[in-house]
């Protein structure tokens, strides 16, 4: 039945074609050494749910992407960070929203699954949380970077945040604003273990610019993120698409309900469910196969199969 | 087209010994509130603003679980969560984490046409709410007596922190409450507590109106006892709440059971991509999604076809089509 354990990797949908080239191969260096970390854990036997937790700490640790460190900042200049994760065996799950010390958000979102008699805690009910469970908190500049400031001046200068697409290349546009100033970069993760179980995790800090408070598709079950029997999701891009589209889940559920293979999943959600939304997703089944799709430019990803077989890329 | 069609919902799963002047009172209520619907859709209003009008109804009516009337946090707070989704387009917007928004239904509206977000939680909402001038009133308008007596039946109980998602059987019991059986038969107990303590009760409305375009919007205070911060099913979109171009679903009860089900999304899913008609997709999710947990949900289809479904002991529910059909039940 199991094809032998899988793993994906991401770091957003939606890449500047103009990325300078050692930008490129830094991501390229961050996904390769999270993606071997996660595919040594599954080697020894980890269950999934653990490799996927461990993969989007080391993200989050990274301050390369948008989340924990190196998160994007809010109009106010700060730091809101979300995750989620998902365990397909017996899918359950947990999600945080709104932390601002929470060094590894995706490892709390994990004991509110775990030790928790709730799915999801949000803002200052998470920080408390976090506190009572011990986990690592740091002071909120550790995670601002001197990139995000700067980036949070020009998407403020930009000012376009509430400006519908214009009509220059709108692959180049994203959430509003140009794609040189702000890509998702959101993480995530999805692994099949050994024993054909299924996770997947995701964590970002969210929408350059976005408004104090305002949640987006990684923390929401069934959007960004979402694990069952057959197979595990992760989702990144707008937003706001990925919500309406309830990306996540419908991968699943095109294989479900509709019999659909994984990569087959992918592409009709991709191509079926966003309408003008540009987002990506990556996906592992509990056959050990590993799909993703996406409709922007480029999607920072990488993947591993027990098999020896590996991929980094971003571009199609 | 089937002409337009509405439901109402305040909760699912009933104590049994609901005293009969309160389930009067509850049919009243969504009797009263499906009549607003139903004259709103006789004048050609819209499904998403019919269903804005009948939860701030409910909403402002301190008998359901939300708006005045929401059951307390650990702290004895209100903290409302809303959500509202226009099938037209697929456009949603959601709420949480308010503490001072007389009508959440309405803010999650204004998320969706007036911002560029889809949720917004905590101070960011109550910022926008302001920006907004929607009504804002004090904490305690939202606070009833009666909720208070909940909340400390509630914390006796301490049965929060059970993990009610386990088969009963694997759990010690915790120790004696103040009277309330503890029995051990789940179908009287959701969210770890006695149903007669408390009972879910989040409000929904689901409509279709005349041109065929399905709407859905649900409201609540969430569970009683609940961790300050604690987000339940009702403002996420796909599992409290959805609706499409087919249908428009509003769910209710152990709100971690639909998050972990995406109920919502599923009717409309299993619809889409199983080929199954309204009726029969509710009775595969409610059947195959829950596993342990008690759900229930009401739900219209663009063909003027209304329906609901629920695994808990009973559903406040009401519903009308246009052919002049009305009813409102409790139980079975």
């Amino acid at each position: 039945m199991c094809g032998g354990w899988a793993i994906a990797v991401h770091g957003g949908a939606g890449v500047d074609p103009q990325l300078p080239a050692e930008r490129q191969e830094e991501a390229k260096r961050v996904l390769r050494r999270c993606l071997k970390a996660g595919a040594e854990a599954l080697q020894s036997g980890e269950p999934a749910v653990d490799a996927v937790e461990l993969v989007v700490r080391e993200l989050e640790s990274d301050p390369f992407f948008n989340s924990g460190r190196g998160s994007v900042l809010t109009r106010n200049g700060t730091v809101e960070m979300e995750a989620s994760i998902m365990d397909g065996d017996g899918r359950r799950c947990g999600a945080v929203s709104g932390l601002s010390s929470v060094k590894n958000p995706v490892s709390l979102a994990r004991l509110v699954m775990d030790k928790s008699p709730h799915s999801y805690l949000a803002f200052d009910g998470a920080e408390i949380f976090a506190r009572e469970q011990g986990v690592e908190m740091m002071e909120k500049s550790y995670f601002i970077t001197e990139t995000n400031v700067g980036m949070l001046k020009l998407a403020k200068e930009a000012n376009t945040i509430l400006v519908p697409e214009t009509c220059s290349a709108s692959a180049h546009r994203m959430n509003g604003l140009p794609i040189s100033i702000y890509a998702p970069e959101t993480v995530g993760c999805v692994a099949v273990d050994r024993h054909g179980r299924c996770a997947a995790a995701t964590s970002t800090g969210g929408l350059l610019n976005k408004l104090s408070g305002r949640i987006g598709d990684s923390p929401l079950i069934g959007s960004g993120t979402y694990a069952c029997r057959a197979c595990a999701v992760s989702c990144t891009g707008e937003g706001e698409a990925i919500i309406r589209a309830t990306l996540a889940r419908d991968v699943a559920a095109l294989m479900e309900y509709k019999g659909l293979g994984l990569q087959e999943a992918v592409d009709f959600a991709v191509k079926e469910r966003l309408d003008e939304g540009f987002a990506g997703a990556i996906a592992v089944s509990a056959k050990g196969e590993v799909a993703y799709g996406f409709n922007t430019v480029g999607m920072f990803r990488a993947y591993a199969k027990e098999d020896g077989s590996m991929e980094v890329s971003i571009w199609e | 087209m089937g002409g337009w069609a509405i439901a109402v919902h305040g909760g699912a799963g009933v104590d049994p010994n609901l005293p009969v002047e309160r389930q009067a009172a509850a049919k009243r209520l969504l009797a009263r509130c499906l009549e607003i619907g139903v004259a709103a859709l006789r004048l050609g209003t819209t499904a998403v603003d019919v269903v804005e009008m009948v939860v701030r109804e409910l909403e402002t009516d301190s008998l359901f679980n939300s708006g005045r009337g929401s059951a307390l946090t650990a702290r004895g707070t209100v903290e409302m969560e809303a959500s509202i989704m226009n099938g037209r387009g697929r456009r949603c917007g959601a709420v949480s984490g308010l503490t001072t928004v007389k009508n959440p239904v309405s803010l999650a509206r204004r998320v969706m046409d007036r911002s560029p977000h889809s949720y917004l939680a905590f101070h960011g909402a109550e910022d926008f709410a302001r920006e907004q001038g929607v009504e804002v009133v004090e904490n305690e308008y939202f606070i009833t007596e009666e909720n208070l007596g909940m909340l400390k039946l509630a914390k006796e109980a301490n049965a929060i922190l059970f993990d009610y998602r386990v088969p009963l059987g694997v759990i010690e019991t915790c120790g004696a409450s103040a009277g309330a059986v503890m029995a051990l038969d789940s179908s009287i107990k959701m969210n770890g507590l006695p149903i007669s303590v408390y009972a879910p009760e989040t409000v929904g409305c689901v409509v279709v109106d005349a041109h065929g375009d399905c709407a859905a919007a649900t409201s609540t205070g969430g569970l009683m006892n609940k961790k300050c911060g604690r987000i339940g099913d009702s403002p996420l979109i796909g599992a409290g709440t959805y609706a499409c171009e087919l249908c428009a679903v509003s769910c209710t009860g152990e709100g971690e059971a639909i998050i972990r089900a995406t109920l919502a999304r599923d009717v409309a899913a299993v619809m889409e991509y199983k080929g199954l008609a309204l009726q029969s997709a509710i009775d595969y999710v409610m059947k195959e999604r829950l596993d342990e947990g008690k759900a229930g949900l009401i739900a219209v289809a663009s063909s003027g076809e209304v329906a609901y479904g629920f695994n808990s002991n009973g559903m406040f529910r009401g519903c009308a089509t246009e052919d002049g059909f009305m009813e409102v039940g409790i139980w079975e």
